[in-house]
């Protein structure tokens, strides 16, 4: 048995159980004990295309220099589910621990002799101490929190104080909770030798920080943008968006008198139709929106390059999951950049925004209305699984009181009346962008939306040269969105390096640590971090400013270094993908891999 | 081409009570082949629109894709047009009625539009209530692809080619009955008589009102062996019941009583003055009208007139309590809960 490493606020914690049996509470629990010892911490669901019966994990990362993304190891296994027990005894790391529900004895044949071994009997314990077949399953979780409590030297006080707000409205659930915590407790200080080399220890309290998914925070952000209009069909992983806009609003933009509602939220009865709400309600100046993923998207399409060619402002948040097809449901890609990039048949194409975690969510959230009114076309804001459902550790979201909505070019019935004719496609001063009006308030305003040919004036037609003076300068608007989308993020090296890494979205954490450990190797490498599509001006400096550029990204087919050869195609083969797209988020090791790897070739070259 | 239509001022003509005339409800020359009944039914919108002096910029005309959908064109010049994707009218129309619930909104669908490719969205926007008038001008027939059989046409129908359809039909005024519609008409584009109180009556039906227009397609469907042809209908068509619209400010005569008449009135004071052409016909009960329906249908007659109605149907915005300021004026402080509330949010995810 290799020696025990101490692990002191560096640890992977997993949890092995089944589907529906109440384990989100305990693991909660779990994280925000960790959170308020001040230790940085993140939880990845790893669930199931299932209501109940199929086996579910959590993954909790406790790390000391606040590393978010996947390590790929696992220092502590927690295996409640007896379906997967031979999986997870051997996705143990060698010096890891494994806690079991020793109630029932496990077969010799599944046995390890490089990691611990620790039996808790948690269903004898809790069958023993509570007579409701109901609780008894709930509380052989948070017994196991217990066990952990004392294995990993978490502070009760704590877990105690997290559970009285938990069940803050009922009192006796604090105390049986609490009691099946000290079951677990008790057992593990009895019987081991507590605590574990791999513990935690308080470093803290988290002050300026939250825990929050980036489905709470994207729904959170559309609040704030002012959207009034939400209208969306149920589908994983984005549902958590409307639920959050939904929650918001109900806490929010409720009239405490009349009772009266300040938003309208319609559940569609597909994709199809949620995209036509959310285009009607711009082209009238409501602020709408619909959260959905891939196959959602997909159905979207038509609507999506109405909305270019129309100049509807409209915004689509893509969570994205695994594909193609129904895919995966539950797991995590970054497959979708390409299909939103050039969305719906003809040429089109359509502004994107990367957020990389929970806070930009919020941020990017209110920028993505802002640019879609500024330019009058689809915006997407594409998150995925792993930043939608995790949870995550992000500094507080913080607003600036005196944000003011971007509505871009409007004319009222006052600019109106100085005018002598109003015409909708016109671009009066070369950015690309022609005024509009809203249907209620001027007969003057009047215009006539259409997805055929039309002129500048808004006319129909079916003349070439009118048809592709309209085309043209839907470029000339393009060039406009690359001054206004959010910039790229680039963190240089401390050292002058030929590398360069470009990453988006959630590759952030993944692609933070590999350059820490690479740098350890002696392999250091700028990185930047594309925010937007179309790219800015310092994405393709960067890209020209290197001799060797991985592109970090979580699908098969490298979509979007093919985005970033479109743009600077003489740079084309310095581009090297280091590609992820099993479902997992990705883990740092794949990053860390893939340039060491590289490097390895360019030597032997 | 956008063909505009001179706009001549002719002294003396009347006004209404806005102080518009008649011409002020027109929009561009129509495209659609001389004789097309949609022309017709363009007519009767403009008559309707003008005696209930709506205000040209709190209308929106909506429509999806086909012949019908090129006809909001031709009216209204001053009221916002959408001309949108084939078949989704409805979800467009939704969302504008969600985010500004002041708006006038008609819809203008065909047969092709509502019954095969939009028969999803036609069934919701039904379903959601939404205050619109959704009118279906229904040839039987694909014009702009040249004389394909749609979804209404009926069954033992010939095609100008010749060729028998032996597939049932879509019957609009039946599904939109069956589906919960709460108000359901049927009429003929010839028929201005009956068409433009009926058009005057949907509009002030708070929630979706369905005009199913039997509206005969000169070019393609005009002809022997078609079910939809302006001879067929004269020959085959009932009147049901009889509408008159009455304005909230005006008063109800009493001679209006005469026979079997009875007011519906609606929540802003207007009525619906309602006369049954048939003593057997009871357009307030749902399978009193669809069992009608089915009767009439059976004999190869085409029952027309208000069909079906219960104002009490909670539209959209009743049943999700929306504020009563349109959502696209709220002011932004309204809807925005500020710095302090989002810290003391962010203390509940610590």
């Amino acid at each position: 048995m290799p020696a025990k490493q101490s692990r002191i606020n560096d640890f992977v914690l997993k949890i092995a159980t089944v589907n529906g049996t109440g384990s989100a509470s305990a693991n909660g629990l779990l994280m925000k004990a960790l959170f308020r010892m001040g230790i940085p911490v993140t939880g990845k669901n790893l669930f199931p295309s299932n209501i109940q019966g199929l086996p579910t994990w959590y993954e909790v990362r406790a790390n000391h220099l606040g590393y978010m993304s996947r390590s790929g190891r696992v220092d502590v296994m927690v295996a409640m589910n007896v379906q997967t027990y031979q999986k997870d005894l051997a996705e143990v790391s060698p010096g890891g621990f494994l806690i079991y529900d020793s109630t029932w004895p496990r077969a010799n044949s599944m046995q390890r002799d490089d990691i611990t071994v620790l039996g808790v009997p948690l269903s004898k314990l809790c069958n023993e101490a509570f007579s409701v077949a109901r609780i008894r399953i709930l509380m052989k979780n948070v017994a196991y929190v217990g066990a952990l409590a004392a294995l990993l030297d978490l502070d009760l006080k704590i877990v105690r104080t997290l559970l009285e707000e938990t069940f803050a409205a009922k009192p006796k659930l604090v105390e049986s909770n609490l009691q099946a915590i000290m079951l677990g407790y008790d057992y593990a200080k009895e019987n081991f030798s507590c605590p574990l080399p791999v513990r935690a220890e308080t470093m803290g309290d988290n002050s300026g920080n939250i825990l929050i998914t980036g489905n709470d925070a994207t729904g959170l952000g559309c609040l704030y943008a002012g959207a009034t209009v939400g209208a969306w069909y149920p589908i994983t992983p984005s549902t958590g968006v409307m639920d959050s806009f939904t929650m918001y609003c109900e806490k929010f933009r409720i009239d405490p008198e009349t009772g009266d509602h300040r938003f309208c939220i319609i559940q569609a009865e597909d994709e199809l139709a949620a995209a036509g709400m959310v285009v009607g309600a711009n082209w009238v100046g409501a602020r709408g929106f619909t959260p959905t993923s891939g196959p959602g998207i997909s159905l979207m399409s038509e609507f999506i390059g109405f909305a270019y060619y129309a100049e509807i402002p409209s915004v689509f948040i893509n969570v994205q999951r695994v594909g193609p097809s129904t895919g995966m449901p539950t797991r995590t890609q970054q497959g979708d950049v390409m299909l939103c990039a050039y969305a719906s048949h003809g040429d089109t194409r359509h502004p994107i925004l990367f957020p990389a975690n929970p806070y930009e969510c919020f941020e990017m959230a209110v920028t993505v209305f802002d640019l879609a009114e500024r330019l009058q076309t689809p915006v997407f804001l594409l998150t995925d699984l792993d930043i939608g459902m995790n949870d995550w550790m992000v500094k507080e979201l913080s607003w600036d009181d005196s944000y003011r909505p971007d509505r871009g070019k409007v004319l009222g019935p006052e600019d109106l009346a100085k005018m002598d004719r109003f015409v909708r496609y016109l671009d009066v001063d070369g950015d690309g962008i022609a005024y509009r009006t809203f249907p209620g308030e001027d007969p003057k305003g009047a215009y006539f939306v259409r997805g055929s040919g039309h002129n500048r004036y808004g006319g129909y037609t079916e003349d070439s040269d009118e048809f592709q003076d309209v085309i043209d300068r839907l470029l000339v608007k393009w060039e406009t969105a690359k001054s206004l989308v959010p910039d790229a993020v680039i963190s240089k090296a401390d050292r002058k390096t030929r590398l360069g890494i470009v990453a988006y979205g959630s590759s952030d954490g993944a692609v933070i640590e590999a350059r820490d450990r690479l740098a350890q190797d002696g392999i250091h490498a700028d990185y930047l971090r594309i925010r937007a599509f179309p790219f800015s001006k310092e994405v393709v400096e960067f890209l020209r400013g290197h001799d060797t550029i991985f592109v970090v990204e979580q699908n098969r087919d490298a979509q979007m270094k093919s985005l970033l050869m479109l743009e600077a195609n003489d740079i084309a083969d310095r581009l090297v993908s280091i590609l992820h797209y099993n479902g997992m988020p990705i883990p740092s090791e794949c990053v860390v891999r893939g340039v060491i790897e590289h490097q390895g070739e360019e030597a032997a070259a | 081409m956008t063909y505009v239509r001179p706009k001549i001022e002719l002294p003396g003509q009347k006004l209404n009570e806005i102080g518009l005339a008649l011409r002020d409800y027109e929009g561009s020359l129509s495209t659609l082949c001389a004789g097309c009944g949609h022309d017709s039914i363009t007519a009767a919108l403009v008559q309707a629109l003008w005696e209930m002096s709506i205000a040209p910029e709190q209308l929106i005309k909506m429509s999806g894709i086909g012949c019908s959908s090129k006809t909001p064109a031709y009216f209204v010049h001053g009221a916002h047009g959408f001309n949108s994707v084939h078949g989704r009218m409805p979800s467009v129309a939704t969302g504008a009625l969600a985010g500004n619930r002041d708006l006038i909104g008609i819809g203008v669908s065909g047969d092709g539009d509502s019954l095969s490719i939009g028969f999803g969205q036609f069934g919701h926007v039904i379903r959601r209530n939404v205050n619109m008038l959704y009118l279906i001008e229904n040839n039987g027939v694909y014009g702009l692809t040249k004389g394909q059989f749609s979804a209404s046409a009926d069954a033992g129908s010939t095609s100008k080619k010749g060729q028998v359809n032996q597939m049932q039909n879509i019957n609009a005024v039946a599904t939109a009955i069956s589906m919960g519609a709460s108000f359901v008409g049927r009429s003929f584009s010839g028929d201005r008589e009956q068409l433009v109180p009926l058009i005057k009556s949907a509009i002030a039906h708070p929630g979706c009102a369905v005009v199913d227009v039997i509206s005969p397609c000169v070019t393609f469907n005009d002809h022997v062996g078609s079910t939809k042809s302006y001879s067929y209908i004269r020959d085959h068509k009932l009147r049901a019941t009889e509408t008159d619209y009455i304005p909230a400010r005006s008063e109800i005569k009493a001679s209006y009583y005469a026979g079997d008449t009875h007011p519906v009135r609606l929540h802003d004071g207007s009525s619906i003055l309602l006369r049954k052409v048939d003593p057997d016909y009871d357009p307030t009960r749902r399978n009193n009208a669809l069992g009608f329906l089915e009767r009439h249908r059976s004999r190869g007659e085409i029952v027309t007139g208000l069909l079906y109605i219960d104002q009490n149907v909670p539209e959209m915005h009743s049943q999700s309590r929306t504020v009563t300021t349109p959502l696209k004026d709220m002011k932004f402080e309204q809807l925005n809960p500020g710095s302090e509330e989002l810290n003391k949010l962010q203390q509940g995810m610590k």
